[in-house]
């Protein structure tokens, strides 16, 4: 039937809540799941993974049908080429880090091995902890163990439930790097539930936002993130994503120059190393660090300054407003900012739709 | 020699009656233990009240239904004669069949309560690692169950060696068949041979007092370890 890698059409009943959903999801790079708790991540997840019996509908992945409640088909879960990750590890407690790596492996049938049980060691830096036992590792680590037990098993797809939720912000901070190099170099989807703001804009490139058990909105996440009437733009993390290259770097100032369509921003050098020449970048840009200007400040110290033409202005919190902003020309290469002022600020600039203007970004107020 | 041959016969016959029946409920109580952690039916609360019942039942109302069961005229007893086979009271099988039922909750009440906390992450975790429901009963459930098992075995093989009611009401007082222990010392005491009496239930006091000791020991110890 349909060529989609991920097809996840499902209505199921818990209770008071009701999950109906239908969604057909890349097959390449990480989807995230996003919405407030009891919106039904997690059980579009279960439902994937074949962990909700009572669930009706139809799933598919690479155009193998998982379940089709229609004809009654129903893969059980341990038949699915399924890789699944808990908020919780939940390894083995009495197995080795090795063993608990083996446990699925072993189990997978040798015609649908395409990777060794060892595949994950070095993608998820774990190969000196095989000997030990789950008990003596640290969160972070225990939740690579588990990601790299789940791809262990040559998944089709790999499943991930807020798997930095139980984790403290050194752990988080200490396993997102290694997350964001899975996402560079594995070759399955990956799709991620989560609720906080920043696993999302480090590690997603599509999302799906769910609410009450229902789509609000799918699609790529620099599109979504901007769109002034979905939630993603309510509250304080309101921001755009650029996809950037850098094609510059001054020692003396330690500042980058990198292009995004439409436009190019400088950028100081981060904690880190200055971004490679050419690499691809992503950077988040936070409505409220955006200021505006009817005309080109001269004397400041706001590193960018770009020209910028007026979509749209909303209502946000009270007294402020937030105003969506495109960089380059409407025919060309173009992006979309979010800036978030006070509605005094806007009054008396006369800001209004279609007004051509700048948007000021201090150079140290974005995000890598 | 510290004990009668006699005692020796009723200690020796004692470890017997125990061992066979702590063997056979590990492999009824442990499907059943399961079957029970698992179960959202409502068959599963009627059975759970049946398998607790002999913790609030006199041993001798146990054993007087076992007796009217089992005996030539009962149910299972007619059924069996008409199979050919012999009726069990007053025989070393009855005994074991008896303290399998007496001693039933003992096994599957710590399994059950090692199973219930086990939650359902592990099993789940294994599907999703393509284990199958058997296999991941065999290699996931029943590992991480070990020290309910563990339990479950002691407890029963303990109880079954202290049991009395049951035995007289069931297997009577036979030598080498089914006088065990507990039986013996009461004879002894009827027999006001208080010597033999306090040798052997010292015996078995020395021998309770162990294996409780153990069980802490153990229980203290994975309570140490196998935390995930």
């Amino acid at each position: 039937m349909s060529s989609t890698p991920l097809c996840l059409h499902a209505r199921l009943g818990l209770g008071d809540f009701v999950l109906d959903v239908a969604l057909e999801l890349p097959g390449r790079g990480i989807t995230a799941l996003f919405g407030p708790s009891g919106s039904g991540k997690t059980t579009c997840l279960r439902v994937l993974a074949g962990l909700e019996r009572s669930a009706r509908g139809r799933v598919s992945v690479d155009n193998h049908i998982w379940q089709d409640s229609d004809s009654g088909q129903f893969l059980p879960v341990h038949r699915r080429a399924v890789g699944y990750v808990f908020q919780e590890a939940s390894l083995f407690a009495h197995l080795t880090v090795e063993d608990n790596l083996r446990f699925g492996f072993d189990r997978t049938p040798s015609a649908e091995r395409r990777h060794g049980w060892d595949h994950g060691l070095e993608l998820l830096g774990i190969s000196h902890l095989l000997k030990r036992w789950p008990h003596e590792l640290s969160g972070g680590e225990r939740q690579r163990v588990a990601i790299a037990r789940a791809l262990a098993t040559s998944p089709r797809v790999l499943l991930m439930d807020e798997p930095l939720a139980a984790l403290d912000a050194a752990r988080k901070a200490e396993i997102l790097p290694w997350l964001e190099q899975l996402h560079e170099r594995l070759d399955i989807p990956v799709v991620y539930v989560t609720h906080a703001m920043d696993e999302l804009v480090r590690l997603a490139d599509h999302l799906v936002l769910l609410e009450a058990g229902r789509v609000l909105a799918a699609g790529a996440l620099q599109d979504l993130l901007t769109r002034s009437e979905l939630p993603l733009s309510r509250g304080d993390g309101a921001s755009a994503l650029l996809e950037v290259h850098s094609t510059g770097y001054s020692p003396a100032d330690q500042i980058a120059v990198v292009e995004f369509a439409g436009g190019h921003l400088l950028l100081p050098r981060s904690r880190q190393t200055a971004p490679p020449i050419g690499q691809p970048l992503r950077v988040r840009i936070l409505a409220r660090d955006v200021s505006l200007s009817l005309v080109r400040p001269e004397a400041t110290s706001v590193l960018n300054c770009l020209p910028a033409t007026v979509e749209d202005l909303r209502d946000d919190a009270p007294g402020q407003m937030l105003i969506g902003l495109r960089i380059g020309e409407a025919t060309g290469p173009h992006t979309r900012l979010l800036s978030r002022v006070s509605a005094l600020s806007i009054r008396r600039l006369a800001v209004v739709p279609g007004m051509a203007l700048f948007a000021q970004i201090k150079g140290v107020a974005i995000v890598r | 020699m510290l004990l009668s041959p006699d005692n020796l016969q009723a200690l020796w016959l004692t470890i017997q009656v125990a061992a066979l029946t702590t063997l056979i409920l590990l492999l009824a109580g442990t499907p059943l233990a399961w079957w029970l952690a698992r179960s959202r039916g409502w068959l599963s609360r009627p059975v759970g009240a049946l398998v607790a019942l002999p913790l609030v039942l006199p041993p001798s109302v146990l054993g007087f239904y076992l007796l009217v069961g089992l005996g030539p005229n009962g149910p299972v007893g007619q059924w069996m004669t008409a199979l050919g086979l012999p009726t069990l009271p007053f025989t070393f099988a009855g005994l074991v069949v008896a303290s399998v039922f007496y001693s039933l909750p003992f096994m599957v009440q710590p399994i059950l309560n090692s199973m219930q906390a086990l939650g359902k992450r592990p099993t789940e975790a294994a599907a999703t690692l393509r284990a199958s429901p058997l296999n991941t009963f065999l290699w996931v459930v029943l590992p991480l169950c070990r020290p309910g098992l563990v339990t479950g075995c002691i407890m029963s093989f303990a109880h079954t060696v202290g049991e009395f009611g049951v035995v007289l009401m069931v297997g009577g007082n036979i030598p080498g068949v089914t006088r065990v222990v507990s039986v013996q010392i009461f004879d002894h005491v009827e027999a006001l041979e208080y010597a033999d009496a306090h040798r052997l239930a010292a015996v078995m006091l020395v021998f309770a007092f162990a294996i409780l000791l153990t069980l802490q020991i153990y229980n203290a110890r994975q309570a140490r370890q196998l935390r995930p």
